[in-house]
């Protein structure tokens, strides 16, 4: 069954400084049920915006919005559902949890809304707290605990009465990164207990590729892609959401009677599958660790500089004039100034459109 | 160009003794870390450096002049130590342009002006400011204003700078970009660099040798990138520097064996330096662990993640849970491995360390 | 992690920081001394001993004198009722501009202001004018129109006292819940809708509990200031011989005339007045203590304002009529009569005149005095304690001496202190008793008074100012070879010159409309504005002191404009 589905929702906000703009354009999405969907951007592209209309914070420009069938926003016959008869669970970035009540409080504070009887609010609430590892700190405010104790707090309490939808915002971004990594896996272990439909937002690569089903890459109010982790990664559609997914190397590339050189250095081809129609310069995306660095096969060129780093090793090679990097386990093991040979185990083409939207894209981060 | 050095230096704070005979000698002409955890005394030691505290006991030398010395009752004010620094929060002045902010230090040290004009433009191409002279700082983000306080810090001072956390403030893309910077720019000028942070990576990254201290202030190690990653002096520097599982260690008649509940023989011969009658545990970093069909080390995949370059994988091992990560490239030219399945275990550069008496957690 | 050093024996090895330092604590704690201390010394021992000889009798009697009682009584009521009135309206006002989707907010937050240019006792005098019960323009008219008998509402009375003082306190609460309000994070509420709650429920189970402290915060401000209040009940009081301690102070001062038995009365209710005050203090400060908590975080967002809907109409017309009665009526009412050709004529046309104007203003001595007067002292203990303020915040925020919370406390004192009492402790130091300087009657007492009652409102704002100055400002100029004195001089200075500045002016003003502590100390040359003012309204010579209170009305405004248009372009921290 479809749980969340978005059809043609636009949000357009007028700012002072940069008068009407599109924050969410024409974004049409359908979650299953039980999926956890992340949406993936740079801040400013849309991605809060968006969720916040799920949740019923910020009104429709256009489109509608269903949740479990049932129709929460539509524009067009102007039905709006309150956020507090959404039935929805909410974390947002800064924990949100209320200061002048203790963990117990906070947690309960969903069903005691319900007008639940004493005991079974007692019962779920030890539920909730147990499954977030709060069980003891009942009595506890939320000014005696760490960060990551009070993001538990809010999860709990976004759990307590079992929603189908939870709305994740920026969950971990104000943890530390040793926190964020045990978090994560937290919330994937609580999607596995009770199987919640998820939204998932972040700017986080990693955690969203570590969390989700399937997500969306968003720049700029339009979703870019909408794919499995793995695909996204592999094969991103374009080249802000190579860059955006992971440390990537751009060749810039000569296509010369069906082979690649290395643009402005014709004296040794790439070794790497070219297309028929391929444009006579282009773009070569790998990723670092998508290269094999060794001593026999491939583009032949030497060692500029290493970094020996805690799990990998970082070396900087010339392919032509351009400096690329590559990332290998420490097993592989070159000297600075040694000739090495690298054979592109995975890359993909894009064209060189010399576009660049940062201005844009910085002009947005500051509304 | 100067090189430091640090002689017993030592410093309290009430009963709170924060750095004990401590010495350290950095060379001229390059970038030295000083890594530690937070409240290691690695700030307080370069506020001892700049003059703002003074350490009890000890001398402290910048090139051959002694700029501290408790002994000899010397004590450089800081405005003559000549050291430039830059600081966690910045510190650059808000009431001045960027340009007036350059040029300030110059002017209290009387440099001609003519002078002063050419060196605040090298210094500001250097950091890539040029067009944003008369800017004043609230118009600047964050690594902009931190490029400011390199180049204030750099026409400061052209024996010895000293950078306290300088991109902690700053996102995870705008502190790689700064590192090369930084890098680059003490490659371009020859100026000795103290790097002080808490963030091992980027001390790997950046730093020509790093001092690594523990929490109470001492030095566990001074190095290269090399010597502390390949030859952990201690099980602190060890687990410090990143990911790291610990499983205990059994020794046996026909060899060496992990003890997590039942006994499991490890593939790799005994080192020699394995004594008898010492418990010991093996330090392994998750990405040395490798799959392995012939190994009698057997875990079941508990969960298995994507993240993009590695895969990470939590591995119930007897009664522990390890965890193991593996790069996508490996994956991509063997196969990826599925929650539940069961694996064999092989370990690749092992470190092994006296477990002490009690149980220590992993 | 940052440490400072208070090591003596290392301290010794750098001799100028420590000089310049311990020059700096020194002054400080002697000022402090001079101006706060010895005045406060003196009402107590005066209050106590008399010629050396401890005497409890005179303390005893005055406090159980029925008269006494009376004003203790009214004091407390009025206090209280004040409170909980201005209280109740600051929280309205605040939820209406800070949470609903209310128009015209920006009118309504600069008519707010108003109530904080003016001296309560202008709307006193107005509200008199208007509601005296022997007959104001409005009594008058109502009387006409309805047949009555009598003067249906008396402002000379305890509930007339409590309206005019709550007219100008509630914008304490007002201020303080408005702007917590804003920078509550909204998700706070946001998660309690989403957690299935409706609006109201949200106000009084999330939003109320975490502004209660604010709302708590102010109203212990009005409750302070009103205990101490003099101008209202005295103007409101006087004719229907209500009387509260701070105008029972005055009026046993003024009977004394200079006789030394009158002033030791007035010197045991003053002990009494600052221990009912100290009370509230110590209230406010456990309150203070206990409640704040950490609202303010994550991302800037506009938080979810409440639509009105049908209510929006009706309040926005309740907002701006009590606003216009409480605000602008006043006001209002001062001009007018100060353009009557005689106190007590039909406010038209055809009796208004200039004359009043021009006569206090070039035909009248003791008033051109006062302006000269209130110029003169308003702008030196604007300068002179400006400075000292920014000297004792250095001191408490960047040298930390031991004892600096002496320091702070003894700078803030005064403010809490009664502006009668003060003035009761002033005369008693400074009129001989201490090494035979006598000030009575001159005008520097009345600055030494000024500079006591105001040192706290630059201290606050140097020291609110210096708290942004991060120390490795100072360290950065020192590596870059800035000396001590030097870094002082271009860097931090430089970067609390804004708050110098309106340190300045948050001096310069009250002090120019003051009338609470010159009231008591002023001679025959040396009048204020304030005390011009009021001595015309209470000689009879109304429509003379309403056009002087509208000259000063002008003034403030046009001060005011100037502070504005030089805080808004500032720039550093």
């Amino acid at each position: 069954m479809k749980q969340i589905v978005l059809k043609n929702v636009t949000k357009k906000f007028t700012t002072k400084t940069l008068g009407s703009i599109t924050a969410v354009n024409n974004f049409s999405l359908e979650i299953e049920e039980g999926e956890c969907f992340s949406f993936l951007g740079p801040s400013g592209c849309g991605k809060t915006t968006t969720l916040r209309m799920v949740a019923g914070f910020e009104d429709l420009t256009e489109g509608e919005i269903h949740l479990g069938g049932k129709a929460v926003s539509v524009k067009d016959k102007n039905i709006y559902v309150p956020p507090e008869e959404r039935g929805l669970g909410m974390v947002f970035q800064a924990f949100a949890v209320w200061p002048h009540m203790n963990v117990f409080d906070n947690v309960a504070f969903p069903l005691k809304v319900q007008k639940m009887n004493k005991s079974d609010i007692k019962r779920l609430t030890q539920i909730a707290l147990k499954h977030t590892n709060l069980n003891g700190l009942e009595s506890v405010y939320p000014s005696d605990l760490s960060g990551g104790e009070q993001q538990r707090i809010a999860l709990a309490r976004a759990i307590v009465t079992s929603p189908k939808v939870l709305l994740l915002d920026e969950p971990l971004s104000n943890l530390d990164p040793k926190l964020r990594e045990s978090m994560r896996f937290e919330i994937k272990e609580l999607q596995k207990k009770y199987n919640f439909t998820i939204i998932f937002v972040t700017h986080d690569q990693s955690e969203a590729m570590a969390l989700s089903d399937r997500m969306l890459v968003m720049d700029m109010g339009n979703i870019i892609q909408i794919d499995t982790p793995r695909n996204m990664y592999n094969k991103p559609i374009n080249k802000f959401v190579h860059k955006f997914l992971g440390q990537s190397n751009f060749i810039r590339v000569v296509i010369k009677d069906g082979k690649a050189y290395p643009k402005g250095d014709l004296s040794q081809e790439i070794p790497c599958d070219v297309d028929e129609g391929a444009k006579p310069e282009m773009l070569l995306a790998v990723r670092p660790n998508a290269i094999n660095i060794n001593h026999t096969r491939g583009y032949r060129t030497k060692i500029e500089k290493r970094i020996i780093l805690t799990d990998n090793v970082e070396y900087f090679v010339k392919v032509g004039d351009q400096m690329l990097e590559v990332e290998t386990p420490h097993r592989n093991e070159f000297k600075e100034g040694e000739p090495c040979c690298l054979e592109f185990i995975h890359s993909l083409w894009y064209e060189d459109d010399g576009i660049d939207l940062d201005a844009e894209r910085n002009k947005r981060q500051i509304i | 160009m100067a090189s430091v050095k640090f002689e017993n230096i030592t410093f309290r704070y009430g009963s709170n003794t924060i750095l004990k005979d401590y010495s350290l000698e950095i060379d001229e002409s390059q970038i030295m870390g000083i890594v530690g955890p937070s409240g290691c005394g690695k700030t307080t030691l370069i506020r001892c450096l700049c003059g703002f505290i003074k350490p009890e006991k000890g001398n402290i030398y910048v090139g051959k002049t002694c700029v501290y010395s408790a002994d000899k009752r010397i004590n450089i004010a800081p405005e003559k130590r000549n050291i430039g620094v830059v600081f966690q929060d910045y510190a650059v002045w808000p009431h001045m342009t960027v340009y007036e902010n350059i040029i300030y230090p110059m002017k209290k040290r009387k440099v001609p002006k003519q002078e002063i004009t050419k060196r605040a433009d090298y210094a500001l191409s250097q950091v890539r400011m040029t067009e944003y002279k008369k800017h004043l700082p609230s118009q600047l983000s964050g690594g902009q204003q931190q490029r400011v306080a390199i180049a204030r810090a750099l026409v400061s001072s052209d024996q010895l700078i000293v950078l306290d956390e300088p991109i902690t403030n700053l996102d995870l893309k705008l502190r790689e970009e700064m590192l090369e910077e930084i890098r680059s720019i003490q490659r371009n000028t020859g100026t000795t660099f103290i790097y002080i942070t808490h963030d091992q990576e980027a001390a790997l990254k950046l730093c020509d040798k790093i001092a690594i201290m523990d929490v109470h202030g001492y030095i566990c190690q001074t190095g290269t990138d090399e010597e502390i990653i390949y030859k952990p002096s201690n099980r602190f520097v060890f687990s410090f520097m990143g990911v790291s599982n610990f499983i205990p260690l059994l020794k046996k008649q026909d060899g060496l064996y992990i003890d997590v509940g039942e006994h499991m023989k490890v593939n790799h011969e005994v080192p020699a330096e394995i004594k008898d009658n010492v418990n010991y545990v093996m330090g392994i970093r998750p990405m040395d662990i490798l799959f392995s069909e012939n190994s009698a080390v057997k875990g079941i995949i508990k969960s298995a993640t994507f993240l993009g370059s590695q895969y990470n994988y939590f591995i119930q091992l007897g009664n522990r849970e390890i965890r193991v990560q593996r790069n996508t490239l490996d994956t991509l030219q063997s196969r990826e491995y599925m929650e539940g399945e069961a694996v064999g275990l092989d370990f690749a550069r092992v470190f092994y360390y006296e477990e002490p008496l009690e149980e220590v957690e992993s | 992690m940052r440490i400072g050093i208070r090591n003596k024996d290392l301290a010794r090895q750098d001799g100028k920081r420590v000089r310049l330092d311990g020059m700096l604590t020194m002054l400080s704690f002697i000022i402090l001394f001079i101006v706060v201390i010895i005045p406060l010394f003196m009402i107590i021992y005066n209050a106590f001993f008399y010629e050396g000889n401890l005497d409890v009798q005179l303390f005893i009697n005055v406090i159980f004198s029925g008269d006494n009682l009376g004003a203790i009584k009214n004091t407390v009521i009025i206090a209280l009722c004040v409170t909980v009135f201005g209280t109740i309206m600051g929280i309205f006002y605040a939820w209406l501009l800070g949470r609903s989707d209310i128009p015209l907010k920006g009118l309504m937050r600069g008519l707010f202001t108003i109530p904080y240019m003016f001296p309560p006792f202008f709307g006193a005098m107005a509200w008199d004018l208007l509601l005296s019960g022997r007959g104001g323009y409005l009594n008058n008219w109502l009387m006409q129109t309805f047949n009555l008998a009598e003067a249906p509402i008396n402002i000379n009375s305890v509930w007339g006292i409590v309206f005019v003082e709550v007219s100008y306190y509630f914008p304490f609460v007002f201020m303080q819940v408005v702007s917590a309000l804003e920078r509550m994070d909204p998700t706070l509420e946001e998660s309690a809708r989403i957690s299935g709650a409706k609006q109201g429920y949200v106000i009084r189970k999330i939003t109320l509990p975490l502004v209660l402290p604010a709302i708590s915060a102010g109203a212990l401000l009005i409750l302070i200031s009103s205990l101490s209040h003099f101008g209202v009940p005295s103007i409101l009081g006087f004719s229907q011989n209500i009387y509260t301690l701070p105008t029972k102070i005055y009026q046993l001062i003024n009977r004394a005339a200079g006789d030394f038995q009158g002033v030791r009365e007035g010197a045991a209710l003053s002990v009494l007045l600052i221990f009912i005050v100290g009370t509230a203090l110590i209230l406010q400060r456990a309150v203070l203590r206990s409640g704040s908590y950490d609202i303010i975080r994550g991302k800037s967002m506009r938080p979810m304002l409440i639509k009105l809907r049908g209510a929006k109409q009706p309040l926005l017309i309740f907002a701006f009529l009590s606003l216009i009665v409480i605000v602008l009526v006043p006001l209002v009412m001062i001009f007018l009569v100060g353009l009557l050709k005689a106190y007590g004529l039909p406010l038209i046309p055809a009796n208004f005149t200039l004359k009043n104007y021009t006569n206090i203003l070039f035909n009248n001595k003791m008033v051109s005095d006062a302006i000269g007067n209130s110029l003169f002292l308003s702008v030196s203990a604007g300068i002179i304690a400006m400075f000292l303020g920014v000297m004792i915040a250095y001191v408490i925020i960047k040298i930390k001496p031991k004892g600096k919370e002496v320091l702070e406390v003894i700078s803030i004192l005064p403010y809490s202190i009664p502006g009668t009492v003060l003035a009761i402790g002033v005369i008693l130091a400074w009129s001989g008793a201490i090494a035979k300087i006598n000030l009575y009657n001159t005008i520097w007492i009345i600055l030494i008074a000024y500079i006591a009652r105001y040192l706290s409102f630059s201290m606050k704002s140097a020291s609110a100012s210096l708290q942004q100055v991060h120390y490795s400002l100072e360290d950065a100029a020192r590596s870059c070879g800035a000396s001590h004195m030097e870094s002082l001089k271009d860097i931090t200075l430089p970067l609390i010159r804004p708050a110098m500045v309106s340190g300045f002016f948050l001096i310069f003003l009250p002090a120019m409309r003051e009338l609470t502590t010159s009231v008591l100390l002023y001679g025959p040359y040396t009048r204020t504005l304030g005390v011009a003012i009021y001595s015309l309204r209470s000689d009879g010579y109304i429509t003379q002191a309403s056009a002087l209170a509208s000259v000063a009305i002008l003034l403030i405004i046009i001060c005011n404009t100037i502070v504005t248009q030089i805080t808004k372009d500032r720039k550093g921290v």
